[in-house]
C-alpha cells in the first residue's frame, strides 16, 4: 500500500512540476521546478530499487547540472517573455503531434500481453537484486562486460571537451596575465631607475 | 548457416579492436603533441593523422589476413568483427584519409589550421569503425555518439562564420532529436526483448514469440531505422543536409560526403538484414520501410537538386538521391542485395571524394567560389581536371560504362529478383530526372563562356583525383577484384 502511495506521490510531482517548468514566467521559478523533478524522479527510482541512479540523479543534475542553469539562467540577460511568445501559437501542432504519439505508444503497450517473457529474460541477464547492493553491482559489470562502452565513453567526454575548447577559447591579444616567473625573475637593475632631478625641473 | 567464435577473455578481446585500440591512443598521442607544441602544429598533427589511418589500415590488414574468416564477437558480445565490417573500415580509413590530404591547404589558408581538426577527424573515424563493428545497442549507441559529436564540431569549425556556426548548429539540434528517435528504439527493443546484444535479439526475434513482443520490436525497429536514416541523410529525415553541406568548410563537406554516410549505411545494414533476416518473421516492416525511403530519398535528390545554384547544395541532393538507390538494394534482403549496396557506396566513396577535390580547385585569385556557374568554360583553362569532372558527373548520373553505371545495375538486380519491380522503375525514372542537372554541369563546363582560369592544386589532391578517375573510369576493366571482396564482405552477414 504505502509503495503505491509514494509511486503515485511522485511520479504526480514529477509530471506537475515539469509542466509547471515550462509554463512558468519566471526563469528562475523553472529551474527550481525542473529540480523537484529530478528530485520526484529520484523517488522513483528508488522506489525501483535503483538506489545508485536515484543518488547519482541528486548529485549529477540537481548538484551541478540544475544549479549551472540556475547561474546561466541568471547572469544571460535574455526577454525570456519575448522567446516564449511562439509557443502559444505552436502549441495546438505540437499537443496534436504529442497526442498522437502518446496514443500509438498506448496501443503499443496495450497490445502488450507477453510482460512473463520479458521479465524471465530481464531476471537472467540482471544480475542478483537481492543480494547485492546497486552500487556492488553496476560495479561488477561495467569493468568487465561492459568494459568497451565504458571506455568508448571516456572518448565521447574527451571529444566533448575539445569541442568545447575548439569552439569557444580564443587567445585575446593585450590581456594582461600573471606570469609568475616573470615577476620572480624581476631584477631591482631593470625595474628602479634613480635619477637625480634637479629641484624646480621634475623629469 | 553461420558460425559464430566467441572470444571470452579480455586481452583476446583487446585484440580483436586491435585496430580501434590503436587509432584511439593514436589520437590521444596526436592531441597531447598538438597541445605541446601549440598552434603551429597543424601540418605535423594532419601528417600524424594521415600516417595513423595508414597505420590503422595495415593493422586490419594483417588482422584480416591472419584470423578473421568467420563472425567474431568480443567485450561479452559487445564488438564484432568479420569480413563485412573489415571492408566498411578500410572504405572509411580511405574517406578519411583522403579528408585530412584534402584539407591542408585549405584550412592554412582560410586561418582555419588549428591542430585540433586532425584530431577530431580520426576521433570521429574511431566512432565510425564502432559502429560499424557494433554488435549491441550500447556500443552502437555510443559509437554513433563518438562519430556525430566529432562531426557537430567540425561542422562549427570555422567559428567566426556565421555560416558555418549556423549548420553546426543545425546539424547538432536535429542530430540530437534523432539520437532522441534512436534511444527511444532501443530502449522499446530492450524493453521488449530484455536484451540489447544483436545476436541475441535475432534469437529472440526468430524464436516462438507473442504478437505483442513483435509489435514492440517492430516498434523498436523503426524508431532506431529513423535514427539511422537521419545519420545517411535519407528522406524523409534529410532536411540537415543542405543546409550543412552549404554552411561548413568544404573540406568538411568532403569528409562528410563519403565516411560517415559508409558507416551509417553498414550500421542501416547490420541492423536490418543482420538483426532480423528474411527468414524471419519480422522482416517485412523493415522492407517497407526501406523501399518507402528509398522512393522517397530517390524522388527528392532527383527534383530538388534542378533548381540550384550553389555546387555544395546540388552535392547534397545528389548524396541524398544516391543514398536513395543504395537502399534499393537493401530492399531485397538478400546476400546479392548487400553485395550490391557495399559496391554502391565503394563507386560512391571514389566518385564523391574526386568531386570534391575539383570543388577545392575552385578558387580564383580573390578567394573560393561556389556557383555553378563558377565552373563555366572550365574546360578551356583546365583540359584534364575538366575531362574527369565531367566524366565523375557522368558517373554519378549513372552512364555506361562509368562506374556509376555498374553501381546502380547491381542494386537494381536483386531488387528486381525480389520482386521490387516498381521501385527499380521509379529508381531508372529518378535517375533520368537526375541526369538532367548532371549534364547541365557538364554543359557549364564544356560550352559557356569562359569566366577565367582557377589557382594551380598542391600535388596531394591531383593524386587523390587521379586515383578517383582511374576507378571511375577503368572499373569496367577490373570489375572483378571489387566484386569478390563485396560479396566475400557480404557473405559473412549472412
Amino acid at each position: 500500500m504505502l509503495p503505491t502511495i509514494a509511486f503515485y506521490l511522485f511520479s504526480g510531482i514529477a509530471v506537475g512540476s515539469g509542466l509547471m517548468m515550462i509554463s512558468a514566467r519566471n526563469p528562475v521559478h523553472s529551474v527550481l521546478y525542473l529540480i523537484l523533478a529530478f528530485f520526484s524522479s529520484a523517488g522513483l527510482f528508488v522506489l525501483l530499487g535503483a538506489e545508485f541512479l536515484a543518488m547519482l540523479l541528486v548529485v549529477v543534475y540537481v548538484g551541478a547540472v540544475a544549479v549551472l542553469f540556475l547561474f546561466v539562467v541568471m547572469m544571460l540577460d535574455i526577454d525570456f517573455v519575448q522567446l516564449r511568445q511562439g509557443m502559444m501559437q505552436n502549441l495546438p501542432a505540437s499537443a496534436t503531434v504529442g497526442l498522437i504519439l502518446l496514443a500509438e505508444l498506448i496501443l503499443a503497450f496495450t497490445a502488450r500481453n507477453g510482460a512473463g517473457e520479458t521479465a524471465e529474460k530481464v531476471a537472467e541477464v540482471a544480475p542478483m537484486a537481492e543480494q547485492t547492493a546497486n552500487t556492488n553491482a553496476l560495479g561488477q559489470i561495467i569493468y568487465t562486460d561492459y568494459f568497451f562502452m565504458f571506455q568508448t565513453a571516456g572518448l565521447i567526454l574527451l571529444v566533448a571537451m575539445i569541442g568545447a575548447i575548439v569552439l569557444t577559447l580564443r587567445h585575446r591579444e593585450g590581456v594582461r596575465r600573471q606570469n609568475i616567473s616573470e615577476q620572480v625573475n624581476r631584477d631591482p637593475k631593470e625595474a628602479v631607475v634613480l635619477t637625480n632631478p634637479r629641484p624646480g625641473q621634475g623629469l | 548457416m553461420e558460425t559464430i567464435k566467441v572470444i571470452d577473455t579480455l586481452h583476446a578481446s583487446l585484440d580483436l579492436a586491435l585496430p580501434e585500440v590503436v587509432m584511439a591512443i593514436g589520437a590521444m598521442a596526436l592531441m597531447m603533441f598538438g597541445v605541446f607544441r601549440g598552434e603551429k602544429s597543424f601540418k605535423a598533427v594532419s601528417w600524424g593523422a594521415f600516417a595513423l589511418i595508414v597505420a590503422t589500415g595495415l593493422v586490419i590488414m594483417d588482422q584480416a589476413a591472419n584470423d578473421i574468416t568467420m563472425r567474431t564477437v568480443g567485450f561479452s558480445g559487445a564488438f564484432s568483427v568479420e569480413p563485412f565490417s573489415i571492408f566498411l573500415k578500410y572504405m572509411i580509413l580511405a574517406g578519411s584519409g583522403a579528408a585530412i590530404l584534402m584539407s591542408m591547404e585549405y584550412m592554412k589558408r582560410e586561418k582555419l589550421d588549428r591542430f585540433e581538426y586532425p584530431v577530431l577527424v580520426v576521433l570521429a573515424t574511431l566512432g565510425m569503425m564502432i559502429m560499424v563493428s557494433a554488435n549491441d545497442l550500447i556500443s552502437l549507441y555510443m559509437g554513433l555518439e563518438l562519430q556525430s559529436l566529432a562531426l557537430y564540431v567540425l561542422a562549427a569549425f570555422n567559428r567566426d562564420s556565421l555560416r558555418s556556426t549556423e549548420s553546426g548548429l543545425k546539424y547538432f539540434v536535429l542530430g540530437a532529436v534523432s539520437s532522441g528517435l534512436l534511444l527511444y528504439g532501443c530502449s522499446l527493443l530492450y524493453g521488449f526483448t530484455g536484451v540489447t546484444n544483436f545476436d541475441a535479439l535475432s534469437a529472440v526475434a526468430a524464436g516462438e514469440i507473442s504478437d505483442a513482443t513483435r509489435m514492440g520490436l517492430i516498434f523498436g525497429m523503426t524508431f532506431l531505422l529513423a535514427g539511422l536514416a537521419f545519420k545517411i541523410s535519407a528522406v524523409p529525415f534529410h532536411m540537415w543536409t543542405p543546409d550543412v553541406y552549404e554552411g561548413s568548410p568544404t573540406p568538411v563537406v568532403a569528409f562528410f560526403a563519403a565516411a560517415p554516410k559508409i558507416a551509417a549505411m553498414g550500421l542501416f545494414i547490420r541492423v536490418t538484414v543482420g538483426l532480423f533476416p528474411v527468414s524471419d518473421g519480422i522482416h517485412q516492416p523493415w522492407q517497407q520501410i526501406v523501399v518507402f525511403v528509398a522512393i522517397a530519398s530517390m524522388v527528392l535528390g532527383a527534383f530538388a537538386a534542378i533548381g540550384q545554384t550553389n555546387i555544395k547544395r546540388l552535392m547534397a541532393y545528389s548524396s541524398i538521391g544516391h543514398m536513395g538507390y543504395a537502399l534499393v538494394g537493401l530492399s531485397a534482403g538478400t546476400k546479392e542485395g548487400v553485395d550490391g549496396v557495399l559496391l554502391y557506396m565503394l563507386i560512391y566513396l571514389f566518385t564523391v571524394t574526386g568531386v570534391f577535390v575539383c570543388i577545392l580547385a575552385m578558387r580564383r585569385k580573390e578567394g573560393m567560389v561556389e556557383h555553378i556557374s563558377d565552373l563555366a568554360g572550365m574546360s578551356q583553362n583546365h583540359k584534364i581536371s575538366a575531362f574527369v569532372l565531367s566524366m565523375l558527373f557522368f558517373s554519378l548520373a549513372g552512364i555506361p560504362p562509368l562506374a556509376g553505371f555498374f553501381g546502380k545495375l547491381f542494386v537494381f538486380l536483386p531488387a528486381i529478383e525480389a520482386g521490387y519491380i516498381t521501385l527499380v522503375v521509379i529508381g531508372a525514372l529518378a535517375s533520368v530526372v537526375s541526369a538532367f542537372y548532371y549534364l547541365r554541369v557538364v554543359k557549364i563546363i564544356y560550352f559557356d563562356e569562359p569566366e577565367g582560369a582557377f589557382q594551380p592544386q598542391p600535388m596531394a589532391l591531383r593524386l587523390i583525383l587521379a586515383a578517383s578517375a582511374i576507378f571511375t573510369l577503368g572499373l569496367m576493366l577490373f570489375m572483378q577484384v571489387p566484386r569478390e571482396w563485396t560479396s566475400f564482405a557480404a557473405g559473412s552477414l549472412f
